[in-house]
């Protein structure tokens, strides 16, 4: 009998093309995603003479460059004109299925893979994205690449690959209410540190993840890329089943059934070891929010900004003096009460569905003392959003609903803060100038974001919403 | 791509653990064609809102000028998978970086771009990058053949390389003309994958 593997290594070894002796794999690809910052690859794809090896495994959306205040690609920077032209021409003459502006698909690629069915248990996927972990929620080995190693999937649908190390992070018991996926995932990166899982693919494993949503299970495996990890997954099951039954690029009829035959084999084997095990309780998981410009930088909304005295070296304290002299915070002040001067309720975390409505929740009857944007991950989530009266709870609320794209994740189409300006985002990086030259991030769940937005400061969206706090 | 053999070349410190690729490069400056981006190294660490050069800013020190090599510290160039990190490095001269441990995507990157990235012992690196405080301009030789760092201490390390990769930069191989040569086995799997999940 072989012994038992993890689903990481199953999937590993399923698409291992040539193994080298000198420990070099190269690895088929199922399905490579693209957006508008691929274009630079496909130049070089073409300047070798090359077409797409499997035009047929691809898929794009604009999302980066894309401006949430209109649908026209006639944005006034001329480099980003280009980037949002050259997608569409680009996927048209490869053949590549595109869900372009204008059409009720698009959105951030990280949403629209999932939502179209692209994104499966046991495939092999890529994107020249960090968060292409983000679909690791499905049980797929999915990891962002560079523009070069874009250019290389392009033209052999295959990657030079070392074999990661594998970990699982255990997370059992049960979550308090309101504690969401990002509420999760901050803990576990303030636990393990920003490079805590470098060279792992992460595993995400226990009752309280079996617990989440397909939605919460995105949020988590997006931001394994935030604790340093190559990719991380959560195995396959009747959440992962129902949610991919009846999407577009799904499996039908006989194939559904041959692929739920599959699917089922891929989750880790009992017994089976890894290379590093963490394990966290669920109980003791609160709101969280970050305090720093690294996402390791998190604690509970009850805590307090902490003190670079209390570090345990020179080097961290010096890493968090600089940390607090940018986002202009003193050590001992209580995270709750901190001012806010704008939120943003968006990107691959949480810009699903299910994070609109939490939001809302805390929003209905209430109203946003600073700016808010609900910018949601693509047209379908922003359809279904509409057709559950969600956007007119954010509206009634004084909130700006917005159309889909990265928007103030990233900023590149323009949606950036101010010099100064303190953000509570929904997004996944508090890097120094993420949202704008001199503009302070925090990092915080959907429902603390609206908790932000209706108080004026951070706030325990469990006192809002009258919860008991367990 | 250019090979990468050995590099004599001053070498500059950056002390911060975590530094992540929007401090290389900030977003803003990516979706510029490649010229453009030049600019973009470091841009907000190196300048004030107003375009000022920082004070006390080492990579604003006119003695590193020329440098080729970087010395950071722990999870060095993580974040994005921006491949800017590297080229906008690559056209501010720098071939090498050497820390303790480096973002995983960056660190693929950099092979792509000719580039060598080295791990070393965290205490080992921490004492190079004193040292290139305290001599400003000192150069630090890397051997690639030979897998080893001499230190402007003079001391000598050797570093660990995947043979793949060092055999790709020793002779600035081209990654796709090497997978080309596979295409017998990438067809045979794709043949079986048909077979077995004909629903992809
Ligand atoms: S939403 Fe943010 S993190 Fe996600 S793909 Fe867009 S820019 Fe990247």
């Amino acid at each position: 009998m072989t012994a038992p593997r993890t689903m990481f290594e199953k999937i590993w070894q399923r698409h291992v093309v040539v193994d080298r002796p000198d420990g070099y794999t190269l690895l088929y690809i199922d399905r490579h995603l693209m957006h508008d910052g691929s274009s630079p690859a496909y130049a070089r794809l073409k300047a070798r003479g090359m077409n797409l090896r499997r035009a047929d495994r691809a898929a794009a959306t604009p999302d980066h460059y894309v401006k949430t205040d209109h649908r026209s690609k006639d944005v006034p920077d001329p480099d980003h004109r280009r980037l949002l032209n050259d997608i569409t021409k680009n996927c048209n003459e490869a053949g590549v299925t595109l869900f372009d502006l204008g059409d009720v698909r698009q959105g951030i690629i990280h949403v629209v893979g999932p939502e179209q069915g692209l994104s499966q248990p046991g495939l092999t996927l890529v994107c020249g994205d960090s968060h292409t972990s983000t679909h690791g929620a499905l049980g797929a080995l999915a990891f962002g690449i560079g523009s070069s190693e874009v250019t290389h999937v392009m033209a052999t649908q295959c990657l030079w690959q070392r074999k990661p190390k594998s970990m699982r992070i255990t997370v059992d018991g049960a979550l308090h209410p309101h504690i969401t996926g990002k509420d999760i995932i901050l803990a576990i990166i303030a636990k393990i540190g920003a490079a805590g899982a470098v060279g792992h693919v992460m595993e995400y494993a226990g009752s309280a993840i079996r617990g989440l949503s397909m939605e919460g299970r995105l949020t988590l495996c997006n931001m394994s890329i935030e604790a340093g990890g190559r990719a991380g997954m959560v195995a396959p099951d009747d959440t992962t089943f129902q949610y991919l039954d009846g999407k577009p690029f799904a499996p039908k009829g006989a194939n559904w059934d041959k692929a739920m035959a599959f699917w089922k084999t891929v989750p880790t084997e009992d017994g089976a070891a890894f290379d590093r095990e963490v394990t966290l309780n669920a109980a003791e998981i609160a709101p969280m929010v970050t305090w720093g410009t690294s996402p390791e930088d998190a604690l509970s909304i009850s805590g307090r900004v902490p003190d670079p005295a209390s570090a345990p070296d020179a080097g961290k304290q010096e890493n968090m003096k600089r940390a607090l002299e940018y986002m202009d915070l003193k050590p001992g002040t209580p995270m709750d009460g901190i001012a806010v001067d704008r939120v943003f309720i968006g990107s691959c975390t949480n810009s699903r569905i299910e994070d609109l409505r939490a939001a809302a929740a805390v929003a209905k009857g209430r109203k946003a003392k600073i700016p808010a944007w609900v910018v949601a991950g693509s047209g379908l989530v922003k359809q279904q959003a509409e057709a559950e009266g969600l956007d007119r709870i954010f509206r009634e609320a004084g909130f700006d609903w917005r159309e889909p794209g990265c928007s103030m994740c990233i900023g590149v189409n323009g949606d950036t803060g101010v010099l100064g300006q303190r953000i509570a985002s929904t997004s996944n990086r508090n890097f120094i100038g993420r949202q704008g030259v001199g503009v302070r991030t925090h990092l915080v769940s959907p429902a603390m974001a609206a908790a932000a937005a209706v108080t004026g400061h951070f706030t325990d969206v469990r006192k809002l919403l009258g919860q008991d706090r367990g | 791509m250019d090979a990468f053999t050995t590099l004599k070349a001053v070498a500059v410190p950056i002390d911060q653990a975590n530094v992540d690729t929007d401090q290389i490069i900030p977003a803003r400056f990516l979706g510029r064609t490649r010229d453009r981006q030049v600019e973009g190294f470091f841009h907000d660490l190196r300048l004030d809102p107003n375009g000022r050069p920082r004070e006390g800013v080492t990579l604003n020190n006119p003695a590193y000028k020329g440098a080729k090599i970087m010395v950071g510290n722990t999870n060095f160039a993580c974040g994005s998978s921006r491949e800017n990190a590297v080229t906008t490095m690559v056209d501010n001269g720098f071939r090498s970086f050497i820390a303790p441990s480096f973002g995983d995507i960056f660190f693929n990157n950099c092979f792509q771009n000719g580039c060598l990235p080295i791990r070393l012992p965290a205490e080992r690196v921490a004492r190079i990058r004193v040292i290139l405080h305290e001599l400003p301009g000192a150069e630090i030789a890397i051997d690639l053949a030979k897998q080893t760092v001499t230190g402007p201490d003079g001391k000598t390390d050797s570093f660990e390389v995947d043979p793949f990769r060092k055999e790709m930069l020793l002779k600035g191989a081209d990654e796709v003309k090497i997978t080309l040569g596979y295409e017998s086995d990438i067809k045979r799997f794709e043949d079986k994958q048909k077979q077995e999940m004909p629903w992809l």
